[in-house]
């Protein structure tokens, strides 16, 4: 479903640099998140839970559990794309009304 | 109450005099009229309004109590944030439906019984389906007829399940139900319908993508938090909404990740968050019903955000496809910071939103002991942020560039954003407020250390895993695509079958026919052999012929006479 766009007309500034369209920046940021991840799961050492769960309590769990659910839930996205992925049109909504197709 | 007028009926009756006025005193009236409305709620008194007997029955058409007015606060919220987003648009029709199924939405809260909640449960049907059909586009036209075919059998369901019980218990007080019979099975799946219970979601992410830009807004507001909200009211503590509940949060998680409109996206990731509301109204302890109204209204707050956001740049850009998007940072950059406040928000980061919602239910399922459930529902917040808090921005303002160059949204839709960010953020930063909405007393600290790490470490993880896939590329790239779900049974195979269906009736139907018409030819046939020109019994006699016979019947009678 393609809008028909409302005043695109682009402010006229020249071709601005950004930041993020450096290739290096963008390795800077992983490379930060990277770090934050490391410094995040080191500091289970330094505090007291109060678990619900012993899983819960496991060191780190929060750290693995949510980088492997979310490796896992793109892994299986993958294969479920492989199953139910379908044409745009599938379902055959761009025949006029009235119109028998 | 303002003027005594019931607040549903306020803004429904309000929206009937929007074509009276024009210009910019529209744009007042329509944006003071919930502002009255909440004005009118604040403060006021717990207990019920209006009530009369009507056929032996007691009808209640207002009831305050802590439980709807929290509701009641959030949606005049919404129906004030999306008046705001929408006052560039001029689209009559589409104002009097958004005011009028705000309206509808707040008078099914304050329902005290079964018959009006029904009534405002199909005015909300009603009006909400021409913030689809405003698209004015085939496809907006039969998604919004499935919509209304949905809801409105909702409201059925509903209406039946009522009157069974009335005939059963006498009473059509909208009060705690149990599972005990047909009727209370009715309205649960009635509630469950709107709600987006699985095999019932369909209808969200086929109608919200297809409405309007202000539409999806309005829309993501009010049927389903209303759904959340009688199911609050009608049956907490009923185990099975716990295990629905968690499939919720579970399931739609698989299509956001495939799905390339983002719109579409945000109404996957909306049965998701329904899933924890719903998880817990099936705990049903007070502090479970505390989390499932917590989350309602910030839920409904940081949804609109992203929808607003979303709706900005299809406004801007024309779409609202992954693969269409990319880099848009450049151009909207006030759009940009207001969809990742949208996106930490729903994610639970630490001091958005989302944060001191989630965990009173995720606090409450561990308080039960629900081990499974709890896991399913860190799986969900973990992989919310994944498909939701990162994929959302991340396609639309940074990934690679689409060289696409706009506008940044209109001064209203930036207001609006703004606003819903800053009280995303500021409902965070100073929990005590909500908690005090809320409907039973709070004793909860969300900023404990381990609670903040905890949600930073799953945050963080799964923003590292999302980063590691999109660098190895082995994230699902956006493509155009649908992506079958439940509804294939209805769109396509109801369809052929009922057609398949036909097809047979009719061969059968033109054989029974066929067969007729031979019989009737051959009946023809037989008799035009017979009487018609040629035919032996036709034929004309000679009279002396005629004589004869008599001569010889005579003969042959005297014959039997004489023996």
């Amino acid at each position: 479903m393609t809008d028909t766009p409302q005043n695109r007309d682009a402010p006229s500034s020249g071709p601005k640099k950004y930041r993020l369209d450096d290739p290096n920046n963008a390795d800077k940021i992983y490379w930060l998140l990277i770090a934050i991840c490391a410094v995040l799961f080191v500091a289970d050492l330094f505090y007291h839970k109060h678990p619900y769960f012993e899983v819960e309590g496991g060191f780190g769990f929060y750290g693995w559990f949510g980088f492997i659910a979310c490796v896992g839930l793109v892994f299986v996205a993958r294969q479920i794309r492989k199953l139910f992925k379908r044409n745009e049109n599938y379902y055959d909504e761009n025949r006029n009304l009235g119109g028998d197709s | 109450m303002l003027l005594g007028i019931p607040p549903g009926l306020l803004l429904i009756g309000g929206a009937v005099l929007i074509p009276l006025m024009s210009g910019h005193w529209r744009k007042a009236y329509m944006t003071i009229l919930p502002l009255a409305g909440l004005w009118a709620l604040a403060g006021i008194e717990h207990g019920i309004y209006y009530e009369f007997t009507f056929f032996a029955y007691e009808i209640v058409p207002v009831r305050f109590d802590s439980l709807s007015l929290i509701f009641g606060y959030i949606f005049h919220i919404a129906a004030i944030l999306g008046v705001i987003y929408a006052w560039h648009n001029d689209d009559t029709i589409e104002q009097m439906a958004g005011l009028a199924y705000a309206g509808a939405g707040i008078g099914a809260l304050f329902a005290g019984d079964l018959i009006t909640l029904f009534i405002y449960w199909e005015a909300m049907a009603i009006t909400s389906v021409f913030l689809i059909w405003a698209r004015r586009t085939d496809e907006s036209f039969r998604a919004g007829m499935r919509y209304l075919l949905i809801q409105v059998g909702s409201g059925v369901l509903l209406l039946s399940g009522a009157i069974m019980l009335a005939q059963k218990t006498g009473s059509i007080a909208f009060e705690q139900m149990t599972l005990d019979g047909l009727a209370t099975w009715l309205i649960l799946i009635a509630f469950g319908i709107k709600c987006a219970f699985p095999f019932m979601h369909n209808w969200l992410h086929d109608a919200y993508p297809a409405a309007t830009i202000t539409g999806t807004v309005f829309l993501s507001a009010f049927s389903t938090k209303c759904a959340v909200y009688a199911l609050a009211r009608g049956f907490p503590g009923t185990e099975l909404l716990i295990y629905v509940g968690a499939a919720m949060t579970v399931f739609p998680i698989f299509y956001a990740v495939i799905e390339n409109d983002l719109r579409r996206v945000l109404a996957y990731s909306l049965i998701n968050q329904l899933g924890f509301m719903v998880v817990g109204v099936g705990i049903g302890t007070s502090l479970a019903i505390n989390g499932a109204a917590a989350h309602a209204f910030v839920h409904i707050l940081y949804k609109s955000l992203l929808f607003m956001s979303m709706g900005a740049v299809l406004y801007r850009v024309g779409s609202a496809k992954g693969s269409d998007l990319g880099g848009l940072y450049k151009s909207m950059p006030f759009t940009a910071v207001f969809c990742i406040v949208g996106a930490l928000s729903i994610s639970a980061a630490p001091l958005f939103a989302g944060f001191i919602a989630k965990s009173l239910t995720l606090s409450a399922v561990g308080k039960d002991g629900y081990l499974l459930v709890w896991l399913m529902m860190m799986f969900a917040s973990a992989c919310a942020f994944h498909y939701c808090g990162i994929k959302v921005p991340y396609f639309a303002f940074f990934s690679s560039d689409s060289g696409k160059r706009c506008k940044e949204a209109p001064l209203n839709m930036l207001a609006a954003m703004g606003i819903t960010a800053f009280l995303c953020i500021a409902i965070a930063v100073y929990s005590p407020w909500l908690y005090s909405l809320l409907p039973y007393p709070v004793k909860y600290e969300p900023y404990t250390v381990s609670h903040v790490i905890n949600q930073s470490q799953l945050l963080m993880f799964s923003a590292l895993a999302f980063a590691i896939l999109i660098r190895y590329k082995i994230y699902p790239p956006p493509i155009n695509s649908t992506n079958l779900d439940f509804d294939i049974t209805y769109r396509k195979w109801l369809p052929a079958a009922y057609r398949w269906f036909l097809a047979l009736t009719a061969d059968g139907w033109h054989s029974i026919l066929q067969d007729l018409r031979i019989g009737v030819t051959r009946f023809v046939k037989h008799m035009f052999q017979h009487h018609g020109p040629e035919g032996v019994l036709a034929r004309t006699w000679p009279t002396g012929s005629m004589a004869l016979w008599v001569a010889v019947l005579l003969g042959g009678f005297l014959l039997i006479y004489y023996f």
